[in-house]
């Protein structure tokens, strides 16, 4: 046991004093996930919002040919602006994205809508063009409320009522709450905090593994009358620090950025607390046990500090899968889906992001079989260490 | 005391060891030399427990280090071929890394350093990282290392590498010294003129056996021409006779 911890206290003050493990771990993961994703939230909320208030600039070509149109929409606050060149010039202008959409009133328009027929409009979309969505859906909805509402002065003027073309009126009752609703925008947070905690401990993994057999440090060490596994321990627990210490700050980092991203604006609420954080803290230290042990065995197999850098730059990505899975698909928590490692850490953290009542039941089994699976790949490092190969 | 006892060693196809039987008595400087590839390296893998001996046994004080790694391993203090320090860590850092690993609480470990620091000649140092160390300064901390535990018995593996003259003439002061202190030391090299100034006895080894075996003297007078550079190229050639 003194030797295992012999093994960990030297193997933290060797990474401490190397510029590339704290940079990696301390620096570049924990404040550069939090930063990413608080930058592209804002850009992703400034941008809708953008939408919702900027007025919809339309381009209409043949304006004249419908003057009360033209007048309901600049009385929905859109800026009408002419566009010369009839239905050719209209589509030219939005393939080369010189408009975002364009209107073509055909000539004989105000004829077929005085003889009561279907008076045609052409709207020029460009579908490939993602950022004009949500002009389309706004350009589309105000045309046929317009032809609603031509609709309702025909049956009036007939002694109907209006009521009589509605037969089904749809009213959408939203139930979800306000922290509920930002989950679905902070659906990757977990993401980000599992690949911060796994890029805490690569550096180090390496270093006390492939690295010590590389700078031939680790042959002296083997003929010392030790445990193989007070060294391999040790080095896992190593890791396993700088991964915990590394979470911590990723968490903070989170806690403090996310109150610059403004959800309140759009009816949303974090339920981010210093009682969530430390909560999210406690349910991933299990992981960080597992990601300890995984990062060390798998750069113990490797020949070289430069292969380890490949294999583990690759396995960082294998337990953030099941979160992307999940995040895509928008898989509910369930208890049966807790016994796997990292997916039941993000389904907990989503609950709790959700103010939702997290189960004692499903925390024992996330924690259970992650620690148990750690427990197994750290045992697995073990037996590694005692073969004679280990030398390479 | 170390004693080698027809240890044998299989990799694959290679067969690395094939017979070699040593005596290293205390107080007396041991080498083994032979050309590369002759097999030193993994006999001295399989004296230090890193490798395991497809047949025979190695003793250290009569512990058989297959047996009892633990009892064998701390009698025994190893001088790696290209010293295997940490660069991040201060020469101090790394010899006391070691210390403590042998178990040695911190009041004993400080004392022993600081009589390690005078016997080798490490004052200035002590309180430097090791990434900037020349070869003779890394063999020096190295060799603090190895004996930090106060191995009775001493194993060095090529430690003249790389080093400069004084560097070399240093080092042989101290193996010297501590032969006088009654310690067993093993050494390895494949440089004759090396063996030749140090060892009291030598064991000639090729191709994974002992081809010759004796002191300086002996070996050198068994040839012709009466030194020692014929004895071992005679050593060598196949069919020759020791």
């Amino acid at each position: 046991m003194r030797a295992l911890f012999t093994v960990f206290r030297k193997e933290v003050v060797e990474n401490l004093r190397d510029r590339r493990t704290v940079l990696s771990a301390l620096v570049l993961g924990p404040l550069g996930a939090p930063l990413l994703f608080t930058v592209m939230m804002n850009l992703t909320l400034e941008r809708s919002r953008e939408h919702d208030e900027r007025p919809l600039q339309l381009s209409v070509a043949g304006r004249a040919a419908a003057p009360n149109l033209i007048a309901f929409l600049a009385g929905a606050g859109v800026s009408v602006s002419d566009l010369p060149g009839g239905a050719d010039g209209a589509a030219q202008a939005v393939r080369e994205h010189r408009v975002r959409l364009a209107l073509v009133v055909p000539d004989d328009y105000g004829a077929r809508l005085r003889a009561g027929e279907p008076a045609k409009v052409l709207l020029y979309i460009d579908t490939a063009d993602t950022a004009a969505g949500a002009d389309q859906a706004r350009a589309g909805a105000l045309l046929s409320m317009y032809g609603g509402r031509i609709a309702a002065w025909r049956l009036a003027a007939r002694g109907l009522s209006p009521a009589i073309a509605q037969p089904v009126v749809v009213d959408q009752i939203d139930v979800s709450t306000p922290a509920a609703r930002a989950t679905t925008v902070l659906g990757m947070l977990s993401y980000f905090i599992v690949f911060a905690t796994l890029m805490g401990g690569i550096y180090v993994a390496i270093d006390a593994t492939a690295g010590e057999r590389e700078r031939g440090s680790l042959e002296p060490l083997l003929t010392l009358p030790l445990r193989r596994r007070s060294i391999v321990y040790g080095k896992i627990l190593a890791a396993a620090a700088f991964m915990a210490l590394s979470l911590a700050l990723t968490i903070l980092a989170f806690a403090i950025s996310l109150r610059y991203v403004h959800l309140d604006a759009f009816g949303m609420e974090l339920n981010f607390g210093p009682s969530v954080a430390l909560a999210i803290y406690g349910l991933m230290l299990p992981f960080v046990v597992l990601g300890a042990a995984l990062l060390t065995l798998v750069a113990s197999f490797t020949r070289s500090y430069r292969e380890a850098q490949s294999w583990l730059a690759g396995l960082v990505l294998v337990p953030t899968m099941p979160i992307l899975f999940a995040a895509i698909y928008q898989v509910a928590p369930r208890l049966g889906l807790m016994w796997v490692p990292s997916l039941g850490q993000h389904l907990l953290i989503q609950s709790l992001l959700r103010a939702e009542p997290v189960g004692v039941a499903a925390v024992l089994l996330s924690a259970g079989t992650t620690l148990a699976l750690g427990l197994g790949l750290a045992r697995l490092a073990v037996w590694l260490y005692e073969r004679e190969r280990i030398l390479g | 005391m170390i004693v080698l006892e027809s240890l044998a060693k299989r990799f694959g196809a290679v067969q690395a060891v094939r017979e070699i039987s040593l005596v290293a008595p205390d107080g007396r400087v041991t080498g083994l030399l032979g050309p590369n590839g002759a097999g030193k390296s993994t006999t001295l893998r399989l004296l230090c427990g890193v490798q395991h001996p497809d047949h025979g046994r190695a003793l250290v004080d009569g512990f058989d280090v297959a047996r009892e790694p633990r009892v064998a391993l701390a009698r025994l203090g190893v001088l790696p071929h290209n010293a295997g320090l940490y660069p991040l860590l201060t020469a101090r850092e790394n010899i006391r890394y070691y210390g403590a690993l042998h178990g040695l609480d911190s009041a004993a470990l400080e004392r022993r350093i600081q009589a390690l620091s005078e016997l080798l000649e490490l004052a200035t140092l002590l309180d430097r990282r090791t990434k900037g160390f020349s070869q003779g300064e890394r063999v020096k901390v190295a060799l603090a290392r190895a004996l930090v535990h106060e191995p009775k018995n001493l194993v060095l593996d090529e430690p003249t590498n790389g080093l400069d003259v004084p560097a070399i003439r240093s080092l042989r002061r101290m193996i010297m010294q501590l032969r006088e202190a009654g310690h067993c030391i093993l050494f390895t090299s494949h440089v004759m003129q090396e063996v030749a100034a140090l060892c009291d006895e030598i064991a000639i080894v090729d191709d994974g056996s002992v081809v010759a075996r004796g002191t300086p003297a002996e070996i050198a007078a068994r040839v012709a021409g009466g030194s020692l550079e014929d004895a071992f190229v005679a050593a060598l050639a196949p069919g020759s006779v020791t």
